[in-house]
């Protein structure tokens, strides 16, 4: 039993390779999904064009091929990446062709009323956008934002398949080096639970910190 | 690298060979998920408050960790309880245990949405329980329901190439071990992608002529 302890760290380190994936990866999804949301919604036909080709690429794949294809095939048109590199560029592309939906969909459900009055104060496309319609309709992603970051959380997991050091790929190691499965597992189980947990926890304070003020305005 | 066509045509045997066992997968877990998602859907509507909180929270668990990570849980962990499962087997049940969550919910909400006045109406009409969900409520909530469940179908459909991590022998397997024979990966792995995506965009099209055919529910 005392070697738990040291396999524990193994999967601890596991853990911050998790979360730092995570975290870069749902950076990157937070931008693609704004470029490509907005971009879908565009006043010119290229660039709609190019945010649904890409939105509906990456949503018509897997996670698993893309990682792959990253990871197996770019190397052979001449752009190396290391597995974190590949991890956090498919995880974010991937999930970010999500979340640009959500994007769409938010700044959509916003009022008409809301754009009337944006042109009867004559503002501009980009001040309308910025000052009135984004303020609303990020409240309606932000829910939504929250299960796409679990489900980036979930994706993680696939990197230990091109042999990134996350809990998964530890655990695997763990098992390799004690033949004791029921540990390792069970453990990442319940890290992976945990760490759902808290991002449902903390996009639920995010969404009340920005709902403040809001009373009554919303229907 | 260039493409080359001639091995295409030489290793196209070979996917078509795992595509089979992706389809396979994929209906089997349809099949499990479809019941699955029932059974958890009315283990959380019943009246034993015990059964019900166990039984969410476990689904809850479930959703929030990772497939792979169930996956490997069932196929390493399982055989040490004396359960020794074929690989297509602990796969099957792995994606029907995991989209058994998600179409729990899509179950719950289609009975929420039936209006509280058909249960009344069919109590006035002294219909029994059976009578009451054969002929009024299930009618009435499965139509909406179709278009929710075909996307996680789909969705799942994307998600078998995890089970190659547990030897399964469908498309990504069969596309990794050709490319490891070969060393060539750009056209197994572009196959894959190719396959997925042609399949997605078809489902797309499906999911659409279903969400006309049985419309959605409007509140």
């Amino acid at each position: 039993m005392t070697e738990w302890s040291g396999y524990l760290g193994l999967i601890l380190q596991g853990a911050v390779v998790t979360l730092e994936l995570t975290l870069m990866g749902s950076a990157l999804a937070l931008v693609m999904a704004f470029i490509a949301g907005l971009g879908r919604l565009s006043r010119f036909f290229a660039v709609r064009a190019l945010a649904t080709l890409y939105i509906e690429f990456f949503r018509g794949t897997s996670i698993f091929v893309q990682l792959f294809w990253a990871y197996f095939v770019l190397p052979f048109v001449g752009l190396s990446l290391t597995p974190l590199q590949a991890g956090v560029l498919a995880l974010g592309l991937n999930v970010g062709a999500y979340a640009a939906e959500v994007v769409r969909g938010a700044v959509q459900s916003v009022g008409w009323e809301q754009r009337e009055a944006c042109i009867a104060l004559n503002l501009g496309r980009w001040q309308a956008m910025r000052h009135i319609i984004l303020p609303q309709a990020l409240l309606v992603m932000l829910p939504t934002f929250g299960n796409n970051a679990i489900e980036l959380l979930k994706a993680t997991a696939v990197v230990s398949l091109i042999s990134l050091t996350d809990m998964t790929f530890q655990a695997q190691v763990v098992r390799a080096q004690t033949g004791s499965t029921l540990m390792p597992f069970a453990t990442i189980l319940v890290l992976y639970f945990a760490m759902a947990v808290v991002i449902a926890w903390a996009m639920r304070a995010l969404e009340r910190r920005l709902a403040r003020g809001l009373d009554g305005i919303r229907v | 690298m260039e493409w080359d066509w001639a091995f295409v045509r030489q290793i196209l045997p070979t996917l078509l060979a795992g595509v089979r066992i992706t389809i396979l997968a994929t209906l089997l877990g349809t099949v499990v998920a479809a019941v699955v998602g029932l059974a958890i859907a009315l283990a959380r509507r019943s009246s034993n408050r015990l059964l019900a909180r166990t039984v969410g929270f476990v689904a809850e668990f479930i959703r929030g960790t990772p497939l792979l990570v169930q996956l490997y849980f069932i196929f390493y962990v399982l055989p040490d309880a004396g359960i020794l499962l074929p690989p297509l087997v602990a796969g099957v049940i792995g994606l029907g245990l995991h989209y058994g969550t998600y179409t729990a919910e899509v179950y719950r909400a289609g009975i929420d949405n039936v209006p509280r006045g058909q249960w009344e109406a069919a109590k006035a009409c002294n219909l029994g329980t059976v009578q009451t969900w054969r002929h009024v409520i299930l009618p009435q909530a499965i139509p909406p329901m179709i278009p929710a469940l075909a996307n996680y179908f789909i969705a799942m459909f994307k998600e078998t190439p995890l089970l190659s991590a547990i030897t399964v022998l469908e498309l990504m397997n069969q596309a990794k071990s050709v490319a490891n024979t070969y060393y060539r990966y750009v056209e197994p792995m572009t196959l894959v992608g190719v396959f997925f995506l042609a399949i997605s965009l078809v489902s797309v099209m499906l999911l659409r002529w279903l969400e006309r055919r049985y419309g959605r529910v409007e509140h």
